[in-house]
């Protein structure tokens, strides 16, 4: 759908002058009201991918979104656009199958920190590693939301979980770290209080040729905070206000997050690299010469 | 629901002090979960929650008063529930 056809699709405004709601469109109405708890920050995280992606004035036909499983999974099935909600941990797989099948396509996966970094850990770094063209969207709640409130691989030292009731003591993953040693060529860190920040940073990242990778720090209130004391969505946002500090270009490795400490966010890598198709088409046509005839996806294009 | 115009008694008398309506808001009630993002998070503060409750027992969030509302939409940005947003009126619309 293009956005004219968005516009024209989404609801009436109540009366007078009133334009429609900018993402109604992007939404799929009928699902309405999500499943996300009160404060919950994945649906203010989802209004920003869909005003970037309206901004970016991108063909919503061949834009497609994948997710895993898990509260922030949710996002497959809400948008109003080709999107699919695959097994736990296995969104980046299917994302790089997409776009290897039809690199004409804008492949987004949009999942929580436990899918993509726990269970689908060894995907995400060897996509970073083969920099598949597809752009990450993880948020990053600080445990696993859906299943009760477990320790995630992002939990911060001396926080509660149901599975840690004394408190971790396990190191967490720096996730822009992650992402920059396995190779991502864009990395990003935002939180849900820094939506223009965020919706801009998200319109880059759709830009970006490469794996790209942005991290939301994001509020459980209903697992993580409720559980911690922290309070509710609310007093979380009003902690990513009050702790953050905007450091582009900063080393990866001093991002690293301590419980309810500092958070460092902006953009912290854009790099230039060829992708895993450049690359193949390179190599292939080295070694064959006139006998390769291109990859699957110039040969499905071809017909 | 867009609220009544402010009320004669709320409106200051001289014309020249009165604000020209620059934005408004838009809320689909039954969305909201009252999370008060919107109300935190709006710049000039135009925003408060109901005395009503929506049918699933939230308060939800109402402007103050015509005057003050920009139409910036970054309560729009914020809702988790997609239940709110702002949108920019024509400048010089007489209160
Ligand atoms: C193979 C498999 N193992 C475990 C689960 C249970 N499970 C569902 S969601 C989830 C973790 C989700 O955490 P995260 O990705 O952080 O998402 P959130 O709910 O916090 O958004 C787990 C362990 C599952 N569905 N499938
Ligand atoms: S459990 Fe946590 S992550 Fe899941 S919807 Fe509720 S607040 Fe959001
Ligand atoms: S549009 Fe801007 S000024 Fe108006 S209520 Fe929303 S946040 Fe406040
Ligand atoms: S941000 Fe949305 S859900 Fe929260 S109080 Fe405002 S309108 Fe309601």
């Amino acid at each position: 759908m293009t956005e004219e056809q968005m516009i024209a699709a989404a609801p009436e405004g109540c009366g007078e002058c009133l334009p429609p709601n900018p993402v109604e469109g992007f939404l799929r109405s009928e699902r309405m009201p999500h499943i996300w708890c009160p404060g919950c920050g994945i649906g203010t995280t989802v209004n920003c991918f869909a005003r970037a992606l309206l901004q970016a004035k991108l063909d919503l036909n061949k834009v497609a979104v994948v997710s895993g499983i898990g509260c922030t999974g949710r996002v497959a099935g809400y948008v109003n656009l080709d999107s699919f909600h695959t097994t736990h941990g296995r969104a980046i797989p299917f994302a790089t199958g997409m776009k290897l099948a039809n690199p004409e396509l804008t492949v987004v996966v949009y999942s929580g920190d436990g899918d993509l970094i726990s269970i689908g850990g060894n995907h995400f770094i060897h996509a970073a590693r083969r920099n598949v063209d597809v752009k990450i969207i993880c948020i990053n709640n600080f445990t696993y939301g859906m299943t009760g409130g477990q320790l995630a691989p992002t939990t911060p030292v001396t926080a509660i979980s149901s599975t840690t009731p004394y408190g971790c003591y396990e190191q967490p993953f720096n996730l822009p770290n992650l992402a920059e040693s396995a190779g991502a060529v864009y990395v990003a860190r935002w939180t849900t209080y820094h939506v223009r920040q965020l919706t801009h940073s998200i319109g880059e990242a759709l830009r970006k040729k490469g794996f790209s990778f942005i991290e939301i720090v994001s509020q459980c209130p209903t697992l993580y905070e409720r559980r911690n004391k922290i309070g509710d969505g609310l007093d979380m946002m009003e902690y990513f206000k009050e702790s953050s500090v905007v450091k582009h270009g900063a080393p990866t490795r001093e991002v690293g997050i301590g419980f309810q400490g500092p958070i460092v966010v902006g953009k912290f890598v854009d790099i230039e690299r060829p992708t895993f198709l450049d690359l193949m088409d390179k190599q292939m046509t080295r070694t064959l010469d006139a006998h390769y005839t291109g990859s699957v996806v110039e040969q499905n294009v071809r017909g | 629901m867009l609220e009544e115009p402010a009320s004669e008694a709320q409106v200051p008398h001289v014309q020249t002090v009165v604000k020209k309506v620059r934005g408004t808001i838009h809320v689909t009630q039954n969305r909201c979960k009252g999370c008060g993002f919107c109300i935190a998070f709006c710049p000039p503060k135009v925003l408060h929650f109901s005395d009503e409750f929506n049918s699933h027992g939230y308060r939800f969030p109402q402007l103050k008063n015509q005057n003050g509302c920009t139409g910036c939409d970054l309560c729009g940005l914020y809702c988790p529930d997609f239940a709110i947003y702002g949108v920019m009126q024509k400048q010089g619309k007489k209160q």
